[in-house]
């Protein structure tokens, strides 16, 4: 009995209200949130457009989509993974799933077919990882490659047009519950969910040891592998639910679409603290970290800066963030 | 002995951040000694060697190299005033050959455009021909652990200097490599090199050290000759404390049983070992003894399940068990810890709490698999106390503990399964005098508390001191068994490395077993 008060003591001590607070203000994810919000009261002197409800809905929509790729990538670099493949990937899947229906599937189907399709790639990525011991960068470069053929090859090299998608498919990407557009709900549940479940969840707790230390995860009996591999599977799976959502967007399945997509999800995932060598990393920050990439973009394009100007911009942005990693870390391992 | 100062510090001070590594400390050198230095993990040793290899540079104080005030900006300045420096962790590039990773800082200076590698090898195996047959055209990552090590000293050897620093140089080395180290080192300072040699072993600064200097907390605490004291004055100045008991009271008559809790039947292994066959009785702890290399290690990870193409018959509290792969080795509750803490055992940018929950997370977890994170901090807080560990806050990195912490949180995790069976290898390794009595007294309670413990070690003195029987591996077979009086260095050492094709010897052997 005393023993509990003991520890409930010491618990109560050691999660008190102050070291609560300094805890949560060394958050990356506070970082984040706090320069996000300076932008926004930045912008909003700046240009009188920012802060409306169309511009805010419009930046929603451009980084919602891709905030379900982020959610892939963000579990697969945790693991130790990369996947360069994920812009390929979305676009096969709206291909695939277009295609089908261009053949007379039903979209519904030919859409679960579509992500199907993207999550047996994942399993061949992952297969060519953790069985045969190549490496996650080369064997995502090949398929990157690959599957961009194999969208060309689908659509001969043209957009495919799918203006004839029926109306309640459609709802998906373009529809509206209330004044919230159902692209945000689905990015909204799919976060959240992840969040809890990384944070929370004993499976998700196993990607984080096995990026963390691959060795002494193997040696405290994960399946440090089968980890891996699903990881894959998992990033190549959101890909695919990602380009069917675009297909209903956009109502057509371009085979050039998603150029340069994992170099933005990369950049986000990294922004939000997850690092390149695994074992770190959170939902949270990666979102934040794709929501202030598309703030940037959106903000440059209201005050008129040369798209030019864009990419330097983001990429200062991502080598910044690393620089402060980096002399971050460092401090902790002197302290 | 010349009694000529080759290297004086005089004052030198280092702090990292709020963190006080020096305190004003003063070190001398002398033309052509041996000095060996002591002090637990963090008293400062490395951090103190680490400027007169100029890695760091101090706050405040100075360096004189032959009564002459000198700055060592860099590791190259210092090779420049003729220090040369063997790190305790092996800094060799795996993929290229042993005399092209000797001969790297010459390579480096030189100023010709192509590589002489038929020079580079002759000279390499010169350097060999007096330390151990190593052919210079092996590739670094071929080598054994213990080879590796005998190349960075070569490294070292090859440069022209006059101090000669080695860091634990011993740690990887097998007893035989080790006493040819020792012996190059006497023949070095013969020729009136000095070297400084860190060491925790006792033994080793004994038989071959001039002086010994003793820091603890960033104080120089005393220099003496070896001749002068005994190893518990060492012992006692380290810690700053008189450290009674090192080892904890074994079993006594009463507590000896004979009931059988674990129990390895006709154990092989294609390549590492073959005929292993040994039980554990309850309360007793049991050392795995032989020299590297000798299927130790395979042993352990083979019947846990962990590595190996492995046949055998397994008995726990006398049932069968079959164990195809170390998580039904988990589910039964037989449990190895690893002897590369840092490499295989912790996860270092992980808290303590989820480190020492990895082995079972579901323990810590409501049914439908989420993790309750009271239950997973509450369980940490209760095993770290039981190992005395002495931390941050538990949801700290386990990078921000020493070594003999991180340690602990690595035994927490075992324990955090309640285990039936423990492989310890190398428990103690690179851990500190103090934390190593802790870890030996934990191991003793739990054995006591009826856990089988089973602990591998290449350090004699604390199978001894620990275990109440010994079992001696000689090339992947059991090659004999001591216990009682019977353990001594020299019946372990006998079994662990005479041929079986020496009867007389193996006699002898067998004798003293009785």
């Amino acid at each position: 009995m005393s023993n509990a008060v003991d520890s409930g003591h010491r618990l109560a001590h050691e999660m008190g209200f102050i070291s609560r607070l300094r805890r949560i203000a060394a958050m990356r994810e506070t970082a984040l949130v706090l320069i996000i919000l300076a932008l926004f009261i930045a912008m909003s002197f700046a240009s009188p457009y920012f802060l409306t409800w169309l511009n805010m809905r419009a930046m929603a929509m451009a980084f919602a989509v891709e905030g379900i790729v982020v959610v892939g990538m963000c579990v697969l670099l945790i693991s130790g993974g990369i996947d360069l493949s994920v812009g390929s990937i979305v676009t096969f899947s709206m291909v695939l799933a277009g295609w089908l229906f261009l053949q007379g599937v039903d979209p519904w189907t030919a859409s679960a077919i579509a992500i199907v399709a993207c999550a047996a790639v994942g399993a061949a990525m992952g297969y060519c990882v953790t069985k045969i011991g190549l490496h996650h960068f080369i064997v995502s470069l090949a398929f990157m490659v690959i599957f961009r053929g194999v969208c060309l090859l689908i659509t001969q090299g043209r957009p495919l047009g799918l203006f004839t998608l029926p109306a309640e498919f459609k709802f998906i990407g373009q529809g509206s519950i209330g004044a919230i557009p159902v692209v945000i709900i689905l990015f909204f549940v799919i976060v959240v969910a992840f969040d809890f479940l990384l944070r929370r969840s004993t499976v998700f707790r196993k990607v984080f040891y096995t990026g963390s230390n691959e060795k002494a995860a193997a040696y405290s009996g994960i399946r440090t592998k089968k980890v891996i591999f699903l990881s894959t599977v998992l990033c190549s799976t959101m890909c695919g639910i990602a380009g069917v959502i675009y297909m209903a967007r956009f109502s057509s399945a371009p085979p050039y679409f998603g150029l340069g997509m994992e170099l933005n999800v990369i950049a986000a995932v990294v922004i939000g603290g997850a690092s390149l060598q695994g074992g770190t990393g959170t939902i949270l920050g990666a979102i934040l970290g794709v929501i202030l990439l598309s703030v940037v973009t959106s903000s440059l394009a209201l005050l008129d800066v040369s798209s030019y100007w864009q990419d330097i911009i983001r990429g200062s942005i991502l080598l910044i963030a690393v620089i402060f990693d980096h002399y971050m870390n460092k401090k902790k391992a002197a302290s | 002995m010349c009694s000529q100062t080759l290297l004086k510090i005089s004052k030198v001070s280092k702090s990292f951040g709020a963190t006080k590594a020096l305190k004003a400390v003063d070190f001398d050198l002398l033309k052509g000694e041996i000095h060996a230095l002591a002090g637990e993990n963090g008293a400062g040793k490395s951090t103190l060697m680490n400027i007169i290899d100029g890695i760091l540079q101090p706050d405040s104080g100075d360096i004189y190299i032959n009564e002459e005030k000198v700055t060592i900006s860099s590791p190259a300045e210092a090779q420049k005033l003729g220090i040369g420096f063997v790190h305790q962790e092996i800094a060799l590039c795996p993929d290229i050959s042993v005399a092209e990773n000797i001969f790297m800082a010459q390579t480096n200076a030189s100023k010709s455009l192509l590589m002489n590698y038929s020079n580079l090898h002759d000279r390499a195996r010169e350097v060999f021909a007096k330390l151990s047959p190593i052919d210079p055209a092996t590739m670094v990552r071929e080598l054994s652990i213990s080879n590796q090590q005998l190349v960075e000293i070569a490294k070292a050897l090859t440069l022209d200097c006059q101090i000669l620093i080695l860091d634990e140089p011993t740690a990887a080395l097998t007893e035989k490599e080790a006493q040819i180290l020792f012996g190059i080192m006497k023949s070095l300072a013969a020729t009136g090199i000095s070297i400084i040699y860190i060491s925790h072993r006792m033994v080793e600064i004994f038989d071959n050290c001039d002086r010994v200097s003793v820091f603890r907390d960033g104080a120089h605490i005393t220099t003496d000759f070896v001749k002068d004291i005994t190893p518990d004055d060492v012992v006692n100045s380290m810690v700053g404390r008189v450290i009674t008991d090192l080892y904890p009271p074994k079993q006594t008559t009463e507590e000896k049983s004979e009931e059988i809790i674990f129990e390895a039947c006709n154990y092989n292994e294609t390549s590492w070992f073959r005929d292993i066959s040994f039980a554990l009785k309850k309360g007793e702890i049991l050392g795995f003894s032989g020299l590297i290399g000798a299927g130790r290690s395979e042993i352990a990870k083979g019947i846990c399940g962990l590595e190996g193409d492995v046949t055998g018959e397994l008995k726990l509290d006398n049932v069968t068990l079959s164990i195809n792969s170390y998580q039904d080795s988990i589910a039964n509750g037989i449990v190895y810890l690893s002897e590369d803490r840092k490499g295989d055992g912790v996860f270092l940018d992980m808290s303590i709490a989820a480190n020492i929950s990895a082995l079972d997370v579901d323990r810590v977890s409501t049914s439908a698999g989420f993790i309750d994170k009271d239950q997973e901090l509450s369980q940490a807080r209760e095993l770290g106390d039981r190992l005395n560990l002495k931390r941050g806050h538990i949801t700290h990195s386990v990078s921000s503990l020493s070594g003999g912490n991180q340690q602990k949180v690595a035994i927490a995790k075992m324990l955090s399964i309640k285990p039936r069976i423990i492989f310890l290898d190398e428990p103690t390794r690179g851990v500190d005098v103090g934390a190593k009595s802790e870890i030996h007294k934990i191991l003793r309670d739990l054995s006591r508390e009826g856990v089988g413990i089973i602990v591998i070690s290449s350090e004699l003195p604390e199978l001894i001191g620990l275990c109440d029987r010994v079992l001696v591996i000689r090339e992947g077979t059991i090659g004999g068994e001591v216990t009682g009086d019977a353990m001594t260095e020299e019946n372990i050492m006998h079994l662990a490395s005479i041929a079986q094709s020496d009867p007389i010897l193996m006699q002898t052997a067998q004798g003293g077993r009785a």
